[in-house]
């Protein structure tokens, strides 16, 4: 029915193509699911073998040693190999419309998916400046990690199984940008966290990893939930779910601030918040940390839990035209950025600080699409993208590592408690540096790149205008979270890499740098994290620092390459709230408050890492748990997890037992059974007239109709 | 394809022989050796599939909205007909029927070990029923084929199943049997004053049609009917009888009755309910009370379901809060509604037919249905765990899948005329999670800690036959509903068209002003039976004309 023909022949519907001819752009999404049908096929295969050992009781198979077999070999290619392909062909693609003004999306349709009579939703996908920087990063960032994922995950027995979900997950990824409506965009949103909870969940025969994917994927379905609401209430009020269709219509349709579009736009950001971890839902990523470390550089930082920030981008003008959700956006954002930062604080677990970082990073990217910057929200998540995937790298690593060395002792403790590390700069120093990289990246150091991402962000939520107080008050949280950014990243730069080491001295020896699969990842993401910033240089701050050198040719680049994504959402806001200011709220220039927020950060960075460095740090088992004062509470991530369960899980269960044992077997069944005691009574009554004489019977039975009927009738 | 089949004259047969042909199936699986019925019957009925396969050919997606109809006179001083037809909704029932029956055979060869010929003659007698009920186009035949699909299912659950069999079976069967007497007496009644009205006895289901009625009437036959119906569906507060016979059947047995027998419910509602009684089904308060019982089912089932220790009581529980998407889709009354309601009727036979699969492969390995004895299934049964681990995402609705689609359109028709219901349906979607991620992982994943569990087999190739047909549907319907939506949508246009202008008076006069339209003749004019009839075509009575309007798809 479909032939492979759809791959470059899809109809192209939108004109104003302006000239760009995308290149076999179905081939993007398809070669991630071809890798991932290859690599499910094996993952049965050695799956299925795996079993019989398990059956017989033969331990598993050891793929250091000897021959590897082709199930464990061949996705060594195709993982990587088919991500290897989708980026060239984006690339290809992003360069081509690189050279082109395109104004309108190009669609490319492929066929009628849900076609009911009144609903027609085509599967079909868009390509416009905003998803093809979303594929760059996807399949670049995905690509890296694929290639670090063979040295990190070579010797799972469940590897291929691993790059199967893998595959998928870049798959159902690339759905969710490229799509060309809400259902096919939904149809990603849903992949992904499937793919998530596989993943997370990929050593399922831990009952805590277990746990953690099946609370990721429920807690993410009240989230989708409100993305299904949303399309509702699109559908009910545009009678159609397309884009291009519906943010076309939605300014002359939908009033300014009307209850409408504030609805659907808060039912948006449910699902916004579900996905990109925000407050109140954010409480599934840190427990998504139980996923092998790639996944959560991958989906957990990089891409997956950006869809949020992506979806108030690619719907701006619905925002721009729903101030209240915006602000709303934004509010969470805040709120987000510093909570999380403050739980970073005390946490051990070196994946547990990176997750936190992660929720309030996220924080920082809902404020800049809230204010209405959402250029500047889709350029901190592309700079993320690559500071927090070579962190969660690194921390990868840093695991590695530390298993092989925990391990030659068989010693049982965590290889993952910075507490049982330190020092580790010897053992592995491109790590050590990378990770440095990264980390004075997201700290915000000049002229990193998160510098100019959080810097952006952090001058449009201060200069934004609207609800001035609220405004004011996001702009100080933002600036408290930047600090905390600084102090939580460099205490972990110090427990782990600095100081003496504490994994003890038969362990050490068999620490070591990762192999180069893992660490030339390591190095690009490093690179990108210096320089990836520069891409997008304020204007102001350029003329100001290197106007006169012409060093920086790329000012405002990302802003005016997304321009005609956001124009109709750009021109409600200017027309509706006006320009956004020149000084901040306490009065200076953005170059002025550049300087100050970099000054600041770099301020902490040192004083964390001489305070750290002098404080004596105990092995885990050691130490204990902080047990009093706020530390205590940090320590518990402010017994969040406890909270919910107290008024949500277990009343839910509550209900739900009570609603089984009494509404339906003693109110229904109760009813049910007592009706069919009666019955037996009028059966002892009726069972004088079973005379076993069929023509009784039949008499009877038409005696009875002819009442009810009669008593009908009259 | 379509040359060949009308060389056979294959539309002139195929719904007879697919009614028939089961009871000469029947007959052979009886004659046959006990050890060789099961394969006799799986032969049987997957010949009758690949028989049926036929009907997406020669059903023309343009053609007229009833098609393969024929008629014989039965009872001609009652003018019951033996009459057959389909239009799309009955067509893919029917295929769902003809689709199950040959998997629940096959999945039931080591699961029935006494009794075999009994048991698949049983199986063959209930297809006779199943597809008579889809093909029926005289509400006397429809009933008589209703009620016999009572009779082997009892048979069934009280012979082949667990330990409370014979509590489960009398519980069916009294539930059952108690909502089809009602409706027996509102057939009837409308029997009756149809011929009051027109003046010729008849039961067929045109001549039924547009029989006038006060509203008082129509709320009272309403109920009658719908009472029957909501127990089939079931439909929250009379599913009770439900979990204990899934609970009790026998494998196959809980495969057809997840799969098809749930649908007769949904498929009699859209069929007679809304055309018989246009104006109750439209009556604001009837509609809002049928919703808001879907709405309860949806969550209310959906949270019993989630603290079930037995998994088949957990599966049963969210057969409940599927059909409740499919009765909101129905009474929403519009397009999207009820093809979603439809998708969500195939899609959950799909997907909960290979859940109970699944589940009674387990228990031929375990002897258990407690989710706590399981663990660690996937380590050692890949392939049932991927198989079960897709079929819990198309049951709970992963887009992709066909549960998303049922699902998804349900709710959007429902959400066009009452928003806030839809509002607390879609809250399902949540709970849905809630109630099938524990069981599936408490099942696949977490230690393998047991003996048991360790030893077990994987999927055999037997099995593995069986499931992947179901899996494929499901992610074929998820990503290509079109075929299916394209097929389905002039049988709900005509439903909707004929409650919405039906409840104003408005097409009864339509109809009449086309009543002169050219090409009735073709067609089998219900007239030829009426002393009245003949001469009463384009007059002012309402014989004749009124079947025009479901002959036609409207061309204005």
């Amino acid at each position: 029915m479909i032939s492979l023909g759809f791959i470059s022949a899809g109809s192209i519907q939108a004109g104003g193509a302006g000239g760009f001819d995308p290149l076999l752009p179905g081939l993007i999404l398809l070669l991630p699911l071809l890798g991932f049908a290859l690599n499910g096929a094996l993952a049965l295969v050695s799956g299925r073998r795996s079993a019989d050992r398990v059956r017989n009781s033969i331990p598993e198979e050891d793929h250091t040693a000897g021959s590897v077999p082709l199930t464990h070999s061949l996705p060594t290619w195709i993982g990587p190999g088919v991500l290897l392909g989708a980026f060239v062909l984006t690339a290809i693609n992003f360069v081509r419309l690189l050279g082109v003004e395109l104004t309108e999306p190009v669609i490319r349709s492929y066929w009628s998916w849900m076609p009911t009579g009144t609903l027609s939703v085509d599967a079909a996908i868009q390509l416009d400046q905003l998803s093809m920087i979303m594929m760059m990063v996807i399949t670049g960032v995905g690509f890296l990690i694929h290639v670090f994922s063979v040295g990190y995950m070579k010797e799972d027995p469940g590897y291929p199984r691993y790059f199967a979900y893998l595959n998928l997950f870049v798959f159902f990824m690339l759905v969710l940008v490229a799509g060309a409506n809400f259902p096919v965009m939904f149809v990603g949103w849903e992949g992904v966290g499937l793919c998530s909870y596989l993943l997370i969940g990929f050593w399922f025969q831990d009952r805590e990893k277990a746990d953690a994917g099946k609370k990721a994927f429920i807690v993410n379905r009240v989230g989708d939930f409100g993305l299904l609401m949303a399309m509702f209430l699109l559908f009910a009020t545009f009678g159609t779910l397309d884009y291009g269709a519906i943010f076309a219509a939605a300014p002359d349709t939908l009033l300014y601030g009307g209850g409408i579009v504030t609805a659907i736009t808060l039912f948006l950001l449910l699902g916004a918040v579900g996905k990109s971890a925000q407050i109140p839902l954010y409480v599934w990523l840190p427990d998504a940390m139980a996923g092998p470390t790639p996944v959560s550089a991958l989906i957990h930082a990089a891409t997956m839990v950006t869809a949020g920030v992506y979806l108030v981008a690619r719907a701006s003008v619905l925002f721009a035209l729903a101030p209240v959700s915006a602000a709303a956006v934004a509010t969470i954002g805040a709120l987000t950025a510093l909570f999380a930062a403050t739980i970073a604080l005390k946490q051990y677990d070196i994946k547990k600080v990176l997750a936190y970082s992660t929720v309030s990073q996220l924080g920082f990217m809902f404020m800049g699409v809230g204010v209405g910057a959402y250029a500047a929200g889709v350029f901190h998540l592309m700079t993320h993208a690559f500071f927090k995937a070579l962190l969660f790298l690194g921390a990868g690593a840093v695991i590695h590592s530390m298993h092989h060395a925990l391990h030659s002792t068989h010693k049982d403790w965590d290889a993952q408690d910075m507490r049982n590390m330190g020092g580790l700069r010897r053992f592995m120093p491109i790590t050590w540096i990378t990770m440095w990289a990264a980390t004075l990246a997201i700290a915000g150091i000049w002229p990193f790149a998160g510098f100019f991402s959080k810097d952006e962000i952090i001058w449009y939520v201060g200069t934004a205008g609207a609800f001035s107080g609220l405004y004011v008050v996001l702009w100080g949280i933002a600036l408290a979270a930047a600090v905390l950014t600084a102090f939580y990243m460099t205490r972990m730069m110090i427990m782990t890499f600095h100081g003496p080491n504490r994994t003890g001295e038969p362990e050490s020896r068999h620490l070591h740098e990762a192999p180069l699969n893992m660490t030339i990842p390591l190095g690009i993401l490093a690179v990108l994290s210096v320089f990836g910033g520069w891409i997008n240089v304020p204007g102001s701050v350029r003329e100001s620092f290197f106007g006169g050198f012409g060093v920086l040719p790329m000012s405002d680049w990302l802003d005016r390459w997304l321009a005609p994504v956001t124009q109709s959402a750009d021109a409600v806001r200017a027309s509706q709230l006006g320009a956004y200011a020149d000084v901040a709220p306490v009065g200076g220039g953005h170059v002025v408050w550049g300087a100050i927020a970099t000054v600041m950060a770099l301020v902490v960075v040192i004083v964390t890492a001489r305070y750290f460095l002098s404080q004596p740090i105990q092995p885990a088992h050691e130490d204990g748990e902080p047990d009093r004062g706020i530390g205590k509470v940090l320590y518990n991530k402010w017994y969040v997890d406890e909270l919910y369960d107290a008024i949500i899980v277990r009343p839910l269960i509550g209900v739900s037992r009570w609603c089984w044992r009494v509404i339906d077997r003693v109110l229904i069944d109760g009813t049910v059974n007592a009706v069919g005691s009666v019955s037996k009574g009028v059966g002892w009554f009726g069972s004088l007239f079973q005379t076993g004489q069929v023509n009784t019977y039949a008499f009877i039975l038409a005696l009875s109709a002819l009442a009810v009927l009669g008593a009908f009738i009259f | 394809m379509t040359g060949l089949l009308d060389a056979m004259g294959y539309a002139d047969w195929i719904l007879h022989a697919l009614i028939w042909l089961p009871l000469v199936g029947m007959a052979v699986v009886l004659l046959s050796p006990e050890e060789r019925a099961k394969h006799v019957a799986f032969g049987w009925a997957l010949g009758l599939f690949v028989l049926s396969l036929g009907l997406w050919w020669v059903f023309d997606p343009d053609g007229p909205l009833f098609q393969l109809t024929s008629m014989t006179e039965w009872i001609g001083a009652w003018g019951v007909t033996y009459a057959l037809g389909m239009d799309g909704i009955s067509l893919f029932m029917i295929l769902l029927t003809t689709f199950t029956m040959p998997v629940a055979i096959l999945g039931s060869f080591n699961y029935i070990r006494e009794r075999q010929r009994a048991f698949y003659s049983l199986m063959l007698l209930l297809q006779v029923g199943i597809v008579g009920v889809f093909a029926s186009m005289d509400l006397f035949l429809f009933y008589v084929f209703f009620e016999l699909t009572l009779v082997p299912m009892y048979f069934i659950v009280g012979i082949w199943g667990g330990e409370r069999r014979i509590y489960a079976a009398v519980k069916f069967f009294l539930y059952t049997a108690l909502g089809s007497l009602l409706m027996l007496v509102g057939i009837l009644y409308l029997y009756w004053q149809s011929n009051l009205a027109f003046g010729f006895a008849s039961f067929h289901y045109f001549d039924l049609l547009g029989t006038p009625l006060t509203l008082t009437e129509q709320l009272w036959l309403f109920a009658a009917f719908a009472l029957a119906f909501a127990i089939k569906v079931p439909l929250f507060p009379f599913h009770t009888w439900l979990p204990d016979a899934h609970v009790e059947a026998p494998t196959p047995g809980s495969v057809v009755l997840a799969a098809v027998l749930l649908k007769l419910g949904a498929y009699g509602f859209l069929r007679f309910v809304l055309p018989f009684f246009p104006e109750a089904s439209a009556h604001p308060t009837v509609v809002l009370v049928m919703i808001t019982l879907g709405v309860i089912g949806i969550i209310y089932a959906a949270w019993v379901a989630a603290v079930q220790p037995d998994a088949k009581k957990l599966v049963a529980y969210t057969s409940v809060a599927h059909m409740g998407f499919v009765v909101i889709g129905i009474f929403a009354l519009t397009t999207n509604g009820l093809q979603g309601g439809l998708i969500v009727m195939i899609s959950h036979g799909i997907s909960t037919g290979a859940l109970f699969l699944i589940l009674g492969m387990l228990y031929e390995r375990r002897h258990t249905r407690e989710i706590n004895d399981f663990g660690g299934i996937a380590k050692v049964a890949p392939l049932l765990a991927t198989a079960l681990v897709i079929t819990a995402m198309a049951s709970i609705g992963v887009p992709g899948t066909s549960g998303f689609v049922g699902e998804f359109l349900a709710l959007l028709g429902t959400f066009e005329r009452y928003p806030m219901l839809a509002f607390l349906a879609a809250t399902g979607v949540i709970f849905a999670a809630y109630y099938m991620l524990p069981m599936v992982q408490t099942i696949l994943f977490n230690p393998l800690d047991r003996e048991e569990n360790r030893t077990m087999e994987d999927l055999s190739g037997r099995e593995i036959a069986v499931l992947s047909p179901l899996v494929g549907l499901m992610l074929l319907i998820g990503v290509l509903p079109g075929p299916i939506l394209e097929r389905m949508e002039p049988g709900v246009q005509a439903i909707i068209e004929w409650v919405d202008e039906g409840a104003s008076g408005a097409l009864l006069d339509a109809a009449r002003d086309r009543g002169t339209e050219p090409g009735l003749g073709e067609l089998p004019v219900r007239s030829e039976l009426s002393e009245l009839g003949t001469s009463a075509l384009g007059t002012s009575t309402y014989d004749g004309t009124r079947r025009i309007h479901l002959f036609f798809r409207d061309e204005g």
